[in-house]
């Protein structure tokens, strides 16, 4: 299919989210677009799907006008969409899930499973997605989910695949997984529109990248284009992918980790004998695929899981096993892994959320009466001092893009005394604006002798942040290095091999 | 699961710019009153329709429309006649008798006829508001304190007890009663807060459950304890002393029944704004109700503070058992709270009405302590069963309750949908 968009332009109120877009997708195309958080992708995307409607420009296709009123009719004339949010029914099988919305039927409107299952083997062999029809949604991994919906997508016949964000969930096995279905399918001579903020991930499966920025399209470039261009494409300047980070002058050790061992919600022990030490004025990057214990590691440092054997200790006191308000008190940092669900209170206003792990501290409360003044006071000095761009202080957080929210949670563990900052995943999701600016925090806390954990997937993040490197599998660390190490050897590491790479 | 659900919200919303600007829209619909208000007119006129279509003489003047030229305004006159005369009984049977209370402010007589109305209508709402922030404040939390009715019975029970088998003055029995009631509340409250923080045991199921253990327990004290009034067979209590009873607020003489009840309710009402705006614990409910996982991330222990609520929750709604006793009957029997009268029931719908809000729920209880007065005396006035009552009382809460409905009737279409918070969450928890 051939698509093009031309001079596509949406309006909210006085808010202007897509500028007069022109947009061509040949067949058997990947077309990437790109763009920071709030730049419009999404919007154009639910223009094109027919979630919304344009206030000027047209869609044509395949050289006929076309307008849908709603995704129904994009759907039958051959447009197909993967949300970033799956939209599965986690409790129906595979087949099911497929033939959801137009389900094969026997006499008496019976679903006929056996023809759902047929036809999800059919379009499965057709572009190698393998799945099992019969598995339970929820019951399979977020990669496999995905190839559900792209699934679902292909057995409506379309022709025009729009996958929004589908990176985002997972992990860089299932990018790669995800990367050769899409070049399978564009063999096919499908026409896939690809949208991310990732820059490593356009250049590596796109056909054309189109940058948008603010709204309008600010270029169409080839994938050989390099990636500092992309990213001033896409923020509108230069942009430092890495790090500016002064040499660290690191003290003694701050946190000791032991032989620790941590169970995970199915009982198994995921952190099996972990040994860490983390410096002051150190910044430790702790790579690996996702998935191999860090996640529990982070949740048994701040005192929300169990840990079953081994000690955890903080300048020299034993913090094993305390509780979360204790590990606060005893000045630990925590930048949550998954934000909206650990970190922040998305219907409660920015100043609230800034005290959340606070509001019984001097100046908030004043023996069990909180002081709004002064949690006023310091929402207007965190916004100032982290550019936190909200409308007000008393905005709820849910209206702030995942950049603000993201600073927000920096602010508030950033700006009460520290012994030890633990992020997880501290940029996941955000544009590069923001990264740079959180990134920039960490490294001025690390500067002033604070001892910094950082957990990431991203290997450019841990190559950018790290003064050394742990690369954890399998609930073990496999190796301590330094970042001058190649990336090949840390992959290495990451897929589990031991040999002395340091 | 949410955030997908607020996609879909999103994507359905209607194009907020579309050029049909109506009235409506100029208004801001942002805020809660103008939803309550609109519902309580749909109330009002789905109440029309009922008074109408039951109505014979009503009904008999439409099917006669075509016998003469006259008829359709005839028809016309006696429906407005009808539905007139049913809301005017229902106004000055709960507010004021406006040739009534002109006539006290002239003359300075019978000002406790003129009062009586509004006297009977706060009389009913005081419980209800001390109920309805019980069950307002366990919402916020993320509770669904299903049994405040039986915790109100219990308070009932218990603080009966304190004020009749108890002797001493005034001064010291009727802050000994309502502590005692407000004690029977927690015994109530803390036995689905223990079984929810240490066994996961849902809320609802408990509390729901115990409602009916509560409400045999009720029979047993009055037919098989010492509680049971000497002498006596039937289930009904020892009466109060009177150094324990809440006083009319005008005197015994005047024969309005408001009591000094009502400073508790304001009392309830002011801890509970300060409570839920100004205290740190509150700020940990709120928290915890609106993201249990941050709530674990940010240090706040669970359990302590599922078993605080139901502390607090059930404490408020024995306060408004006992309350309700000691302004009112003096005294409880096998009937106290049940059916009709539970207000631990009602006070559910009446915080859902007020958004768990203070004042929203006094709004709410003095509008449906309202409806239920004036409906009496309709049915007393018109023959119109007390029923209509009821069920402006229903429709109210079933369109506050489905904003997007109300948004839809009156064309409100200029609104973000952060304008209509769900005043709970579901179920899940």
């Amino acid at each position: 299919m051939r698509i093009e968009l031309r001079g596509i332009t949406k309006r909210f109120g006085s808010f202007t989210a897509n500028d007069r877009i022109d947009l061509v997708v040949e067949p058997g195309e990947i077309h990437c677009l790109l763009g920071e958080n709030g730049a419009g992708k999404s919007t154009l995307m639910n223009v094109i799907f027919g979630h919304l409607q344009a206030e000027e420009g047209e869609i044509i296709i395949d050289g006929a006008p076309a307008k849908f009123n709603n995704s129904g009719e994009a759907v039958r004339r051959g447009i197909g969409m993967v949300h970033q949010h799956f939209m599965l029914v986690p409790v129906f099988s595979v087949a099911e899930n497929v033939v959801l919305g137009f389900e094969p039927t026997k006499s008496f409107n019976r679903l006929d499973r056996r023809k759902a299952t047929e036809e999800i083997r059919r379009v499965s062999k057709e572009y190698g997605l393998e799945v099992d029809p019969d598995a339970i949604v929820e019951e399979l991994p977020v990669g496999l989910q995905q190839r559900v919906e792209i699934l679902k997508a292909l057995s409506q016949d379309a022709e025009l695949l729009i996958l929004d964000e589908p990176t985002a969930v997972l992990t860089p096995q299932e990018i790669d997984a995800l990367m050769a279905i899409m070049r399978s399918l564009a063999k096919a001579g499908k026409s896939i529109l690809f949208i991310t903020h990732k820059l490593k991930e356009v250049r590596a499966v796109g056909d054309v990248i189109t940058v948008i920025r603010q709204g309008q399209v600010v270029g169409s470039v080839p994938p050989t284009t390099s990636e500092s261009e992309l990213a001033s494409l896409m923020v509108g300047r230069d942009v430092n992918l890495t790090v500016n980070k002064e040499a660290g002058t690191p003290g003694k050790d701050v946190l000791e980790i032991r032989n620790l061992v941590v169970r995970d919600d199915r009982g198994l022990a995921v952190v099996n004998g972990v040994t860490l030490d983390v410096r002051a004025g150190e910044i430790m990057a702790l790579a690996g695929v996702q998935g191999n214990g860090q996640t529990e590691l982070v949740e048994a440092l701040a005192g929300m899981r169990r840990v079953e054997s081994g000690t955890i200790t903080l300048n020299g006191r034993d913090v094993t096993n305390k509780k979360p308000r204790e590990m606060l008190d005893e000045g630990l940092g925590h930048v949550p892994e998954d934000r909206q669900r650990n970190g922040l209170v998305l219907s409660m206003t920015v100043a609230d959320n800034l005290v959340l792990n606070t509001p019984r501290r001097a100046p908030f409360a004043r023996r069990g009466t909180r002081n709004l003044a002064a949690v006023d006071e310091n929402a207007e000095k965190q916004m100032k001092d982290f550019d936190i761009r909200a409308t007000s202080i008393r905005e709820s957080v849910s209206a702030l893009s995942g950049g603000n929210q993201q600073k927000v949670i920096v602010a508030r563990e950033l700006s009460r005394p520290l012994e030890f900052l633990v992020a997880s995943q501290p940029t996941r999701g955000l544009d590069v604006g923001s990264i740079e600016y959180v990134h920039r925090q960490i490294v001025n806390q690390r500067n002033e002798g604070l001892g910094v954990l950082i957990v990431s997937s991203e290997l450019d993040e841990v190559f950018a942040l790290g003064d050394r490197i742990a690369v954890m599998h399998e609930g073990r660390i496999t190796g301590i290095v330094d970042p001058s190490t190649s990336r090949e050897n840390v992959g290495l590491l990451m897929a589990g091999s031991t040999m002395a790479v340091a | 699961m949410t955030d997908n659900l607020a996609d879909v919200l999103a994507q359905s919303e209607p194009d907020p710019v579309t050029p049909r600007r109506s009235l409506w829209s100029r208004f801001s619909s942002k805020s809660p009153v103008l939803l309550a208000v609109l519902a309580l007119i749909l109330g009002f006129l789905i109440g029309a329709l009922v008074i109408i279509f039951s109505t014979n003489t009503v009904l008999d003047a439409w099917r006669q429309i075509f016998s003469s030229w006259s008829a359709p305004g005839h028809a016309l006159k006696v429906t407005f006649d009808n539905v007139g005369a049913a809301y005017r009984s229902m106004f000055t049977g709960s507010v004021i008798d406006p040739p009534q209370f002109w006539h006290s402010l002239t003359t300075g007589k019978q000002w406790d006829s003129s009062l009586t109305p509004l006297s009977e209508t706060f009389t009913y709402a005081t419980p209800l508001v001390i109920a309805g922030i019980a069950v307002g404040i366990a919402f916020q939390t993320g509770i669904f304190n299903i049994g405040a009715n039986g915790q109100a019975i219990l308070g009932g029970i218990t603080g009966v007890a304190a004020a009749s088998m108890l002797h001493m003055p005034a001064i010291v029995h009727i802050p000994l009663t309502m502590i005692a009631g407000i004690a029977g509340g927690m015994i109530a409250g803390a036995i689905p807060g223990f079984l929810k923080a240490f066994t996961g045991a849902h809320e609802v199921i408990v509390t729901l459950m115990l409602n009916y253990v509560i409400a045999f327990f009720l029979l047993f004290v009055l037919l098989s304890t010492a509680l049971q009034l000497p002498g006596q067979s039937n289930d009904i209590s020892r009466n109060m002393d009177s150094s324990a009873q809440l006083a009319p607020l005008f005197g015994t003489s005047s024969g309005l029944r408001v009591s000094y009840g009502i400073f508790i309710a304001a009392a309830v009402v002011i801890f509970a704004q300060w409570f839920l705006d100004r205290s740190s614990l509150g700020f940990d409910f709120r928290i915890t109700g609106n993201n249990p996982n941050a709530a674990r991330a940010s240090g706040i222990n669970a359990r302590r503070v599922i078993i605080l609520v139901f502390l607090i929750s059930g404490g408020l709604a024995g306060l408004a058992g006992i309350v309700q006793a000691a302004s009112t009957t003096h005294y409880i029997d096998g009937n106290f709270l049940i059916g009709n009268a539970g207000i631990g029931f009602t006070a559910i719908t009446v915080a859902l009405l007020g958004r768990n809000r203070p004042m929203g729920i006094v709004w709410g209880s003095l509008l449906f302590a309202a409806l239920g007065v004036g409906g009496r005396s309709m049915q007393a006035a018109t023959g119109i069963p007390l029923d209509l009552a009821t069920i402006i009382q229903s429709v109210v809460v079933l369109f506050v309750a489905t904003p997007v409905l109300v948004k839809e009737i009156f064309r409100l279409r200029e609104t973000s949908t952060n304008a209509v918070h769900l005043a709970t969450q579901g179920w899940s928890s």
